[in-house]
């Protein structure tokens, strides 16, 4: 195995891999001290920074267009491109940093905030100068404890060398960036639950239109909302220049991007690769990257882009990890989530966990979702405990069918956001695919899959009794 | 119990002085209150309503919404265990069920002692390193069950003491915005055009 463990500071490293392929983001995770300004400063940092105010800011806009850099958050919208958004004259404009990563299957953003926080807050001030935002929002998920105290201890460094704050590095470029702390949400990833969050309340989405947040964001101001691996990329790119970036890639996917490839592989990690011309075969099959199913076992599906794609099978490996493709083969590269499941996973459990997770976070706002997705767990449950009905299957793509009329790819809305939407995928791929293996739960015949998720032999958890099973 | 101490009174007006409006500041404060007593008591959220000029209502609705505002006492450490997709792929449920067993309490309770709350949590972002879990919000990935009875030794013995600190404390590192650098909070209706955009306006015919 051709990888290096980089120290994560708790629990074991990550896996980077050794491979020639061009690093923009990860290129500082092989040093111990990734984390720290004088590591940072000896790497280039805060070069980009430097470039950026050489410049003026519909220059620096410019750079990131030519880059033609796609949002990481899940969505991949151009970045220059939202920034434009902005209504001209209206201030202040603020940028919020969506740290909140938690879509299942999602490793990236962590690894960036934990190992290389001043490269996120060069990011930002980047972008903070091309907007022309007076004050900026590092929104960071709650429950990551060491990359608050990474970024924490980042950004007191960072004010204290003159890279924050009034005048920065002697210029008239003064803005402050705040760090805040969430504390469990999943539905505050999205934009507009994340700017409620901010404001105090609880994160409920807000309905677009009229709440988009570049014209009416945090407190009704205009408001750019940036993943934090997007806005990473900026320092690479006014250094090296958007040309650069851009000659990376294919089609409208350029530069590279970070895949965390986990489940039934022999080397689960995360791996920075070119964007749109590696294709998933690679990133499963490649010594350097998945290396492959584990042993003895064959690919039965996997997830492309986080709990919220559709799944893909083995007709889909050749597929590059570009944009265009993948969406137009049913499906998204979302979040650069792949999660490979061999012959032994049952699709059933598996269809249940990612039901479950929707159920347990939808806000509640809207009737679609919150009572759609727990009744699609309850009947999943049901079947899953041998008390399935042989109308449960057609009711479950009712209920999805309500959730999301017509249960296409892209998904229809009857909520104001995609989180219902998004737990109909999983539902309809494993209903419509493995048909068989929830026909054999619902007549009592054997099932199909009998080997443990997990490789071994299958321990059922207790049967908690019903007072218990809150959440 | 417990309204904030004075310290932390001092330190919660810090953080309302960072933003635009002071309700902002709301979840970071609750997570103060949940630092200094381990969980979120009534008596601290009618104290944050205070600080921030809202009903204590509002401050419920908000701690309540969020899963890691405890309303009740929890153990000194509370185990998270992930069961989403890609743990459940290689074990999380058997590691669920393992901590359940060894610590004789379901799933959302606490041991008898006040030592240990365990619970099932959605991913947790550490996916390639399956299963996971966290014990007050620090990682340990790949666990095994010995691992995990290790662990919970040593937590009980105050072996980890240093790099667990008790339920409630998060970052152990605070931002801390120097008065001679702090731009300060940009309000609306108090903002004009930043000067380093109107000291470098774009040319006639370009957009931005």
């Amino acid at each position: 195995m051709d990888l290096l463990a980089a120290g994560a500071g708790q629990g074991r490293g990550v896996a980077v891999a050794v491979t020639d392929a061009p690093k923009i983001i990860t290129s500082r995770l092989v040093h111990d001290d990734s984390h720290t300004l004088d590591r940072y400063q000896a790497t280039g940092g805060y070069q980009g920074l430097r470039a950026a105010l050489a410049k003026r800011p519909d220059e620096v806009v410019g750079e990131v267009k030519t880059a033609s850099l796609l949002g990481r958050g899940g969505a991949g919208f151009p970045a220059g491109v939202k920034w434009g958004f902005c209504p001209p004259g209206v201030w202040p404009r603020y940028l919020v940093v969506n740290g909140d990563e938690s879509e299942p299957g999602t490793y990236k953003d962590r690894i960036l905030m934990e190992r290389d926080p001043h490269q996120l807050i060069e990011g930002v001030l980047i972008a903070c100068y091309a907007i022309g935002c007076a004050q900026a929002f590092l929104y960071v998920r709650g429950e990551m404890a060491l990359a608050q105290e990474r970024i924490a201890a980042a950004l007191n460094d960072a004010y204290a060398a003159g890279y924050v704050g009034q005048g920065i590095l002697g210029s008239d470029f003064s803005v402050d960036i705040v760090l805040h702390w969430g504390a469990g949400a999943y539905i505050v990833g999205e934009e507009t639950a994340l700017i409620e969050s901010l404001e105090g309340n609880r994160g409920m989405p807000r309905l677009k239109p009229p709440f988009f947040p570049a014209a009416k964001g945090l407190y009704l101001q205009p408001t750019v909302v940036n993943n934090v691996e997007t806005l990473a990329n900026l320092p690479w790119i006014l250094r090296e220049g958007g040309a650069s970036f851009a000659e990376l890639g294919a089609e409208a996917s350029r530069g590279t991007r970070m895949f965390a490839v986990s489940g039934h592989v022999r080397n689960p990690g995360v791996y920075e690769v070119e964007f749109g011309v590696t294709t998933f075969r690679d990133l499963i099959y490649a010594p350097v990257y998945g290396g492959g199913i584990r042993d003895g076992h064959a690919l039965k599906a996997f997830i492309p882009g986080g709990a919220s794609a559709p799944w893909f099978y083995e007709e889909h490996l050749d597929l590059p990890l570009e944009k265009g493709a993948v969406d137009k083969a049913g499906s998204m590269l979302g979040s650069g989530a792949i999660v490979v499941m061999d012959e032994t996973t049952d699709m059933v459990k598996a269809a249940l966990r990612v039901v479950r997770f929707f159920a347990r976070e939808s806000c509640g706002k809207c009737t679609p979702c919150r009572e759609g997705t727990s009744w699609l767990e309850k009947i999943l449950e049901r079947i899953l405990d041998g008390h399935g009905r042989p109308s449960d299957l057609d009711l479950l793509l009712d209920v999805c069918d309500n959730i999301s009329p017509g249960i296409a790819w892209p998904p229809k809305q009857t909520t104001i956001c995609p989180l219902g939407p998004s737990a109909v995928s999983p539902i309809a791929s494993a209903v419509t695919r493995f048909r068989d293996e929830f026909e054999a739960r619902l007549g009592g015949a054997p099932v199909p899959v009998t080997v443990s998720m997990a490789g071994g032999a299958y321990v059922a958890a207790p049967t908690p009794a019903p007072e218990e099973v809150a959440s | 119990m417990a309204r904030l101490t004075l310290d932390n009174e001092l330190l919660a007006r810090e953080i309302i002085a960072r933003y635009p409006r002071p309700k902002s500041a709301l979840i970071p404060l609750l997570h103060l209150a949940q630092e200094q007593d381990g969980w979120v008591t009534d008596e601290a959220m009618e104290h944050l309503a205070e600080l921030v000029g809202v009903t204590p209502a509002e401050v419920l609705g908000t701690c309540s919404f969020y899963e890691m505002f405890k309303r009740q006492p929890v153990g000194r450490y509370v185990i998270n265990v992930c069961t989403n997709i890609a743990c459940q792929l290689m074990g999380g449920e058997e590691l669920l069920a393992h901590a359940e067993e060894s610590l004789g309490v379901r799933s959302g309770s606490t041991t008898a002692d006040g030592m240990f709350t365990v619970e099932d949590v959605e991913c947790i972002a550490a996916c390639t390193e399956a299963p996971c879990l966290q014990v007050n919000y620090r990682y340990r990935h790949r666990i095994t069950p010995e691992q995990f009875d290790t662990m919970v030794e040593d937590l009980r013995a105050g072996r980890l003491d240093d790099e667990v600190p008790p339920h409630g404390t998060l970052a152990r590192v605070r931002q801390r915005i120097p008065a001679g650098a702090a731009v300060g909070p940009a309000r609306p209706g108090e903002c004009e055009e930043p000067v380093w955009i109107s000291s470098r306006p774009a040319p006639a015919k370009g957009e931005g």
